[in-house]
């Protein structure tokens, strides 16, 4: 079954750096971790000490709510370090990998002839359930819970996002082994988004093909125009390189966390795909393929840039030394921007910014010019001025604004009224973007989520 | 570019505390942000922003008012030479104007201003830049003979009782400049309104003056309907200073009596497709305003009992403040209905409500600065009954 969506309401940021579709070498990490700050919605007890041999699959952290839900090293080594910050934190657990990966074996199982309790039984011990996240809340979903569906979305539409047709080549059998297992889990449906002219054809699942700008390829965005959440229901949301690891796990019968990883951005010397495994030292990436940070003679700024674990809307801002998102499958390397003093900024006519607003006479270039967009917020942050700017890239059919004010007021009865249930940070992102007022929106639906989360359970 | 930004970061320990020039720090920063586009890069959520800022919102409506601005001080000029019987040609008409206007102006800002920046270093806030659209709209929307210290009194309390009190920039109820024109209104009606005010006669700086000539009256159109009797439906004609029949188009054009900014349809057009095509100010409420307008007035043009009902809608919709309230205040995002839908019915009724006032009561001939006052308070209320349509089509989606 297909269904077809289509999304008037969004935007393609035309930013610079696309990468094409090459592969790249990756350098070998010298260190991996697990970063429990990257789950939202967990507390992580440590269940290794420094000095522990793990093999790939070994659980190194638990969620001490739901001890069910393991954390595995991704890769086999030495645990050397359990890093704690403020209030003894978990900020960090590193490895450091052996010579040639060793795996837990956990058997290949063919999923057509295992139960649901198999299958999630399976995904636990193979530590794959992180992978799981729930709506509502966007945290990571509960074994106890029986889902109403699985939604996944095979479209990537963030700006300079990887192509998933091309991340899928020669792992078509995984993905639909994954998708079988997630239909296991639910006694709704598995539904597939993919964009209109995908190559990718799941059987098994229920099609939504998506027609439309960014956020047309989030999840959320899916969910809310097929079959949105109500109050008391939860659904489950995969990644889709997620899924093609789930189906790893049982046709392979080992943890293996390797995937591909977009290297794109306007200050990426050389982009394309690298595989990776989730938890590698980011400059194993990005060595060689980002100008060198740092000062020439100690006075003049060489290169000022941004590193993101993630795309520019949603990604995650890290140093060469940190590590790979579990989530992420793109790295993003844009200028940061602070050293910028434009003059008179908000007279100029700006043909080289990017911007919705046609006050930038930049619609000069017509739609096909690509832009190299820094860090900054380009302007102060203001109370909310101006209204229909976020309805403009909000395609759910919820009212961004009131559902924010809701947040920020915390009036609970509000936010169910208004629909919190139904979206997650990542919807909003865009409206953070074309916010004139530079409003911290991301933040505020996480907060609202968590304290409401709290209030709830 | 480098060589200002470090001297003007030379001159910061001054200004931060302790230092000299501490009690202007809000001033600095806010110099700061007028000369260059900020630095500060993003901490969390979006690493990148679209590079629409707040300041460049309220330049693009400062830039729409200039079109009204220029043609008002235009207009002030080509009045006092109506009535006065004298010609001194374009430059010296326009000069007239522009010294009879820019005292107005520049008290607006400065006090207006001035409390803005006071208040922001109170609260060691930055200083908002709301007040620069406010500030070009006060003159724009008083009659040219109003005296500059009421003015001022009016301009601090509308932006300290209709702004900061309520929290400033994005927090108020009421548009401010609206709140300036009724303060005014009210507590100086003899200032505001009559045949005294509209028209300045006497010398301004040196320039012009002389005696007004036979037959001169300074009301506006509106002015005229308003006192016109009964008996003079159908054979009533507005007419200019000099007695002049004026015609629908020169109401359009705007040679007419009124207040500085009010009286030319066509200049505020210019500024208010200006405004809808940068996206600054809603087509939807735009639009609203003039549709209930026209249909309004069309309906009371069918009635036709008193002579301001049997003016036509185009002549209602071209007289008084009427455009200008439409395209300018009514617009304005923060006091005016945030939802889309609500914003047609917004609209609808301000301009409903503006020909109802101006029709109905007797006691004020203009009824737009009313009329989007009090749709000002019902915007929240619009937008709570859209809203809550939301609501119950996701508590009915529950049910099903």
């Amino acid at each position: 079954m297909t269904s077809v969506i289509r999304i008037k309401k969004g935007l393609d940021i035309r930013i610079k750096g696309r990468a094409p579709q090459v592969l790249l070498a990756a350098k070998k990490s010298d260190r991996y971790a697990v970063v429990p700050d990257a789950y939202a919605g967990i507390y992580p007890k440590v269940t290794v000490r420094v000095g522990d041999k793990v093999k790939a699959g070994t659980p190194v952290m638990i969620d001490k709510n739901r001890p069910e839900i393991r954390f595995v090293a991704p890769v086999s080594g030495t645990v050397i370090a359990v890093n704690r910050g403020e209030k003894r934190k978990l900020l960090s657990i590193e490895i450091a990998p052996d010579k040639e990966i060793e795996y837990e074996i956990f058997g290949t199982k063919k999923v057509s002839d295992l139960g649901g309790e198999e299958v999630k039984e399976a995904i636990l011990m193979g530590g794959l359930w992180p992978c799981l996240r729930q709506r509502p809340y966007d945290i990571v979903a509960s074994p106890a819970d029986k889902p109403r569906d699985v939604f996944v979305s095979a479209f990537y539409s963030a700006p300079l996002a990887p192509d998933f047709d091309f991340i899928l080549r020669g792992q078509a059998e995984d993905f639909q082994t994954g998708i079988d297992a997630l239909a296991k889990l639910t006694d709704g449906k598995v539904y597939v988004g993919l964009r209109p002219d995908s190559a990718t054809h799941p059987q098994g699942a229920e099609i939504i093909e998506v027609y439309g700008a960014h956020p047309a390829g989030n999840v959320g965005v899916q969910i809310n125009l097929t079959k949105p959440v109500n109050k008391g229901e939860t659904v489950w949301v995969v990644g889709a390189e997620d899924v093609i690891l789930i189906g790893r796990l049982f046709n392979k019968g080992i943890a293996d966390f390797s995937r591909l990883v977009a290297i794109t951005g306007s200050e990426a010397r050389e982009r394309g795909y690298v595989k990776a495994i989730a938890g590698c030292r980011i400059s194993s990436l990005t060595d060689g393929r980002i100008p060198p940070d740092g000062f020439l003679n100690g006075f003049q700024r060489l290169n000022n840039i941004r590193i993101i674990s993630g795309n520019v809307l949603t990604g995650t801002r890290v140093r060469e030394e940190d590590y790979l998102r579990p989530y992420d499958n793109q790295i993003t390397v844009i200028p940061e921007g602070d050293d910028v003093h434009e003059l008179f900024g908000w007279a100029l006519p700006g043909l080289d910014k990017f911007s919705v607003s046609r006050t930038f006479i930049n619609w000069l270039w017509g739609k096909g010019k690509e832009y190299v967009i820094d860090a900054r917020l380009q302007g102060g942050r203001r109370a909310m001025i101006m209204s229909n700017e976020y309805d403009k890239v909000f395609p759910l059919d919820i009212y961004p604004e009131y559902l924010l004010k809701a947040i920020l007021a915390f009036d609970i009865n509000k936010m169910e009224q208004l629909g919190i249930y139904e979206v997650a940070p990542e919807d909003f992102a865009l409206c953070e973007f074309v916010d004139t007022s530079k409003i911290e929106i991301q933040h505020i639906v996480r907060q609202g989520l968590d304290a409401l989360y709290k209030e709830m359970n | 570019m480098k060589v200002l930004k470090d001297f003007y970061e030379s001159l910061r320990p001054h200004f931060e505390e302790g230092g000299r020039f501490s009690m202007f720090r809000s001033v600095y920063e806010g110099m700061d942000s007028f000369l260059f586009v900020p630095d500060t890069t993003s901490r969390t959520g979006v690493h990148i922003h679209d590079s629409m800022d707040a300041k460049r919102t309220m330049t693009a409506v400062i830039v729409s008012l200039i079109f009204p601005l220029l043609f008002g001080i235009y207009n002030t000029g080509y009045q006092h030479n109506l009535s006065i019987g004298a010609d001194p040609g374009f430059v010296m008409t326009f000069l007239y104007g522009l010294l009879s206007v820019l005292p107005q102006l520049l008290v607006s800002y400065v006090v207006g201003l001035g409390i803005e920046f006071t208040v922001a270093q109170w609260k060691g806030e930055e200083i908002q830049e709301g007040f620069l659209v406010s500030g070009m709209l006060i003159p724009l929307i008083v009659p040219v003979d109003t005296p500059l210290w009421m003015i001022a009194v009016a301009t601090a309390f509308a932006v300290i009782f209709a702004k900061e009190v309520f929290g400033g920039t994005g927090y108020n109820i009421f548009n401010v400049a609206l709140v300036t024109r009724a303060f005014l209104f009210f507590a100086y009606p003899a200032s505001m309104s009559g045949d005294k005010v509209f028209v300045r006669t006497a010398a301004t700086f040196g320039i012009g003056g002389g005696e007004v000539v036979d037959g001169f009256s300074g009301a506006t159109p509106l002015g005229q309907v308003g006192i016109a009797t009964k008996e003079m439906i159908g054979t009533f004609q507005a007419v200019d200073v000099t007695g002049q029949p004026l015609s629908t188009w020169d109401m359009f054009w705007g040679l007419i009596p009124g207040s500085i900014g009010e009286t030319s349809v066509a200049a505020i057009l210019l500024g208010g497709i200006l405004l809808l095509y940068t996206g600054v100010a809603s087509w939807k409420t735009m639009l609203s305003v003039f549709v209930g307008g026209a249909a309004v007035s069309a309906l009371f043009n069918l009635v036709g009992t008193t002579v301001a009902m049997s003016l036509s809608p185009i002549e209602h919709l071209c007289l008084g403040g009427f455009a200008f309230g439409a395209v300018f205040m009514a617009t304005d995002p923060v006091t005016s209905a945030r939802t889309e839908t609500g914003k047609y019915i917004y609209g609808f009724l301000v301009g409903a409500m503006a020909i109802l006032i101006r029709v109905l009561n007797p006691g004020y001939p203009e009824g737009m600065m009313l009329a989007i006052l009090l749709m000002n308070i019902f915007a929240p209320l619009i937008d709570y009954f859209v809203v809550e349509r939301n609501i119950t089509r996701r508590l009915q989606r529950v049910k099903k």
